[in-house]
């Protein structure tokens, strides 16, 4: 597979270059073929609720939202959102890191229903908090599972169950 | 902790509180539905997932990129070509490399072919929950004809472990021509012996049509993507929209329903069973011959990056996810899992449906559990 | 001292229960082997030649099984309910004939004795689900006293118009009387009706659904085990030998149509075998239906009985009585029969929108979608 930008991707950063300009915290870059915007955490809703709504753009199909541990590099957790437009075939990454001690960010199931569990795994997995979410119950672990096994600092090898 | 204490109990509600626990013939895997019921009518539920966590994700981050094939292989456990394949095509797409022209033809055939076996298993499975008993049969007899061939192709009939990153483990043994001409004449009759025996059938169309019905809008909301989002009315396959591999050579037919129902989720599938038959006809023409690995270290270490590669598996949608830091370990890999999106919609689908449709419903989804649960 | 009329009678009630017995375990063999040919696979092969000795083996093994009882079952409902279930289904042939001669007591109100009997299985399977401390039991079980009662009317119904064709409600008389033609050639409605609310009663695919492996989890069986459950399981099997021996007693001729020839034991032994060819044909239907049809659910279920069958039943009767007054001809009956039945399947198909026109899948061209990149969707609905 290529690394280099479809023609959609081109498409893409031409508007968004253009559009962006209504969020000053954020930034327009690129991760080999796709494009990435860097937000901060406190604008992803008014961030994800323009690129929703917005006639040009059309994101309107959720397809992924992760968790990246960096806690033992810069004491931060990444938060990565990918976005699909099915109508202009547009591919999106957005990114906001938040920090590892506190761990809050605005949830955007409000936006898309399908973040829903996405964001309960990565509450269970990872400790990130999503304020606004409905339901925060552990999806992936059972109840009264202690720890967060996602992060790079639970220990893997010497864990002992019992 | 108590049942009424893990599920939002309601001392003063008088419906039925059912679970369709664990273990239950007809959850497709270990899932369980708390399911409120007033009469048959269902008011409530709420599905609880995660008694398959594995913690692939984890093992991923310990284990060198050709190791975690294997770990692919086991997470959607039926179509384990394909996500062997989207892994493949990350860490390929990551570090660069040209897959050679005959890998690619070989692994979009093997890749139709588990589609094949993946929703001939769907189908088996459906009709049984639909309680006829014969169509599981029917169903496993052509999955065994293609599990066959998979054997003598990649050395197993489920987990194989052959698509490697820069193209295929070993080249195809020298009767597979000749095994492929019979192998597809008897899928196309079986396809045939299958629609006739299930489809028509009144009592099937009574049990399945206006059932569970998933509007076009809501389908886009909640994320759900492949045959059941196709059977919406939404016309979006990943292999066109977002090529990858070489699915932009093939002329395909994509099969769109117009209710949203289960019974064109499940007829969506067993069109799509005759398009993949077409593809590898055509693929089977062209194939070149050539070398079918690429010049890769055994040991690969991607340059520092981020991927994202969206297939289409059976099920959706399979995203992966690759952060790599240059050691021969990724840093992180995340599975985008089309049944977990799919299952979301499951809540939405069984309000005011009967209870005896919960089950259709939830079969027409087409959950593996252990992409849900990973 | 003891009245020789009473050993007769119990060394005939033995012989009947174990020749039952042995029919109903020959019954289990056939179906797997009819179920696993439709499948295109072989059944049993392992047990004795070609699997001949199955029956037993699987009795052996439901009897040595341990029986695991719930704790807060209701140990006497639980118990009754086995009981309560088997007992009808082998009284009842005390008044069923097989051959001119042989019946264990022919009443002269046979047909009131079978139908007033066949009801009691009802409390049984609702005994099972209530006893049964498991919330799909007693789904299962009230699913099921549903669907019983629901189905005995266009039973009885059916029934009543044989008793109205053949002027009485002795058995064996009736059968006489089909010695030239069968009750069922001029009756088909009645015929079809009887078959299916008989398939119902049953609890046979379509009509499954209160014991469903997939649905209910067994439904009211499902606490039960062992020793038990092959007291439940010998009787669905000796209820379908029931009901097929009726449907071919009443609508098809039993030993007659045509009559058998020679006189005595010759006359005898063939006329029983007549019946059971005749017998095993039907078995083999309802053995077809259950490995190739789904099931329906319970309220399409209900719906079938009481807007479709019980109608239909009503007019059975009401045309057969018409015509047996008035002195018609009988073939004016079945004539009509036929027409009101191919009526009411013409209504069905109608009412419930499966014409040709099921299938609502179509198929767009991939080059279409690549090329194509604004419109996304086929149907005219809106995406937002």
């Amino acid at each position: 597979m290529t690394q280099q930008l479809s023609e959609f991707s081109i498409a893409l950063r031409e508007t968004l270059g253009k559009k962006l300009s209504l969020f000053p915290s954020s930034i327009l870059g690129q991760e080999l073929d796709m494009i990435m915007v860097r937000t901060n955490p406190f604008d992803i809703v008014n961030l994800c609720d323009f690129l929703k709504n917005d006639t040009e753009l059309m994101f309107t199909y959720f397809a992924s939202l992760t968790v990246v541990d960096y806690e033992q590099v810069d004491k931060t957790l990444e938060v990565v959102y990918h976005l699909i437009s099915l109508t202009k075939r547009y591919k999106l990454t957005i990114k906001s890191s938040i920090s590892s001690d506190n761990p809050t960010i605005n949830s955007v199931t409000n936006i898309w229903r399908a973040a829903d569990w996405f964001e309960r795994e990565a509450h269970d997995l990872f400790g990130v908090f999503f304020e606004g979410h409905p339901n925060l119950k552990p999806l992936l672990l059972y109840e009264g599972f202690e720890g967060y096994p996602g992060r790079k600092s639970f220990p893997f090898h010497e864990y002992k169950e019992w | 902790m108590k049942l009424h204490q893990q599920v939002g109990y309601d001392p003063d509600s008088v419906d039925l509180m059912i679970n369709m626990g664990p273990q239950h013939p007809s959850t497709h895997g270990v899932f369980r539905l708390v399911i409120w019921v007033d009469g048959e009518k269902i008011v409530k539920s709420e599905p609880h997932v995660g008694y398959l966590h594995r913690g692939s994700e984890k093992i991923c981050e310990s284990e060198r990129y050709n190791q975690i094939v294997t770990l692919f292989d086991r997470l959607d456990y039926v179509g384990n070509l394909n996500n062997e394949l989207a892994f493949c095509l990350a860490v390929e797409k990551l570090m660069d490399v040209t897959v050679p022209e005959r890998s690619e033809y070989i692994r979009v055939i093997l890749c139709e072919l588990n589609r094949i076996a993946s929703h001939m298993l769907f189908y088996g499975v459906y009709g049984l929950d639909a309680g006829a008993m014969t169509p599981m049969l029917y169903g496993f007899r052509e999955r065994e004809r293609v599990q066959d061939l998979f054997q003598r192709v990649t050395g197993a009939r489920m987990m194989h472990n052959y698509i490697r990153i820069g193209g295929v483990k070993e080249d195809l043994p020298s009767d597979f021509n000749n095994r492929m001409v019979t192998l597809l004449e008897d899928l196309k009759r079986g396809v045939e012996e299958c629609d006739q025996l299930l489809s028509g059938n009144e009592m099937f169309l009574a049990r399945t049509k206006n059932i569970g019905i998933l509007d076009a809008g809501d389908a886009i909301d909640y994320g759900v993507s492949g045959p059941a989002l196709r059977a919406s009315g939404i016309l979006e396959d990943v292999r066109v929209t977002d090529p990858y591999s070489i699915y932009d050579r093939f002329d395909f037919g994509i099969p769109v329903g117009t209710n949203g129902d289960c019974w064109d989720r499940y007829y969506v599938r067993i069109e799509e069973m005759r398009e993949s038959i077409k593809i590898i006809e055509n693929a089977m023409k062209d194939m070149p011959n050539g070398e079918t690995l690429a010049k890769v270290r055994r040991i690969a270490r991607p340059p520092k990056g981020e991927v994202f590669v969206r297939t289409e598996s059976p099920r959706g949608d399979l995203g992966v996810f690759v952060v790599s830091d240059g050691s021969d370990m990724p840093y992180r890999v995340k599975v985008r899992a089309p049944s977990f999106a799919n299952l979301q919609a499951l809540q939405l689908m069984l309000e005011g449906a009967y209870l005896a449709d919960a089950v259709l419903i939830l079969g027409s989804i087409d959950i593996i559990m252990g992409e849900v649960d990973r | 001292m003891i009245d020789s009329r009473f050993v007769v009678a119990v060394f005939s009630a033995i012989v009947l229960m174990l020749s039952l017995s042995l029919v109903v375990l020959f019954l289990t063999y056939f179906e797997r082997k009819a179920l696993a040919r439709i499948q295109q696979r072989k059944g049993p092969t392992r047990v004795g030649y070609m699997g001949i000795l199955q029956p037993f083996a699987d009795a052996v093994k439901l009897i040595t099984k341990e029986d695991i009882i719930p704790a807060r079952s209701d140990k006497a409902v639980y118990w009754i309910a086995p009981v309560a279930v088997f007992i009808p289904a082998f009284v009842i042939w005390v008044t069923i004939p097989v051959a001119r001669g042989v019946v264990l007591e022919n009443l002269d109100l046979g047909l009131f004795y079978i139908v007033a009997v066949s009801v009691f299985s009802v409390l049984g399977l609702l005994l099972a689900g209530w006893g049964s401390a498991n919330k799909w039991a007693v789904i299962g079980g009230l699913r099921a006293a549903g669907q019983l009662v629901s189905y005995e009317i266009p039973f009885i119904m059916s029934i009543l118009a044989i008793a109205v064709l053949g002027q009485t409600l002795n058995l064996r008389t009736i059968v006489e009387s089909q010695s030239q033609f069968a009750y069922g050639l001029f009756q088909p409605l009645g015929l079809f009706i009887f078959f299916t609310s008989g398939l119902a009663e049953l609890g046979r695919t379509p009509f499954d659904i209160h014991h469903a492996e997939s649905e209910v989890v067994g439904g009211p069986f499902v606490e039960y085990s062992g020793a038990h459950w092959a007291v439940f399981f010998l009787t669905e099997y000796v209820n379908t030998f029931t009901v097929a021996v009726l449907t071919v007693l009443l609508f098809l001729g039993g030993w007659n149509w045509p009559t058998m020839p020679f006189e005595g034991l010759a006359h005898t032994v063939l006329s029983m075998m007549w019946l059971l060819l005749k017998t095993v044909i039907v078995i083999w239907l309802i053995f077809w239906i259950r490995g190739t049809y789904p099931r329906i659910r319970i309220d399409q279920l209900m719906t079938f009985s009481w807007k479709f069958l019980v109608p239909l039943s009503f007019i059975n009767v009401v045309l057969t009585a018409c015509v047996v007054f008035y002195g018609l001809s009988l073939w004016f009956l079945s004539v009509l029969s036929v027409l009101i039945l191919s009526g009411g399947f013409w209504l069905m198909k109608k009412s419930a929108g499966l014409g040709s026109e099921y299938n609502t899948v179509t198929i767009v061209s991939s080059r279409e979608l690549m090329e194509n990149v604004q419109p996304i969707h086929v149907a005219d609905k809106d995406v937002s």
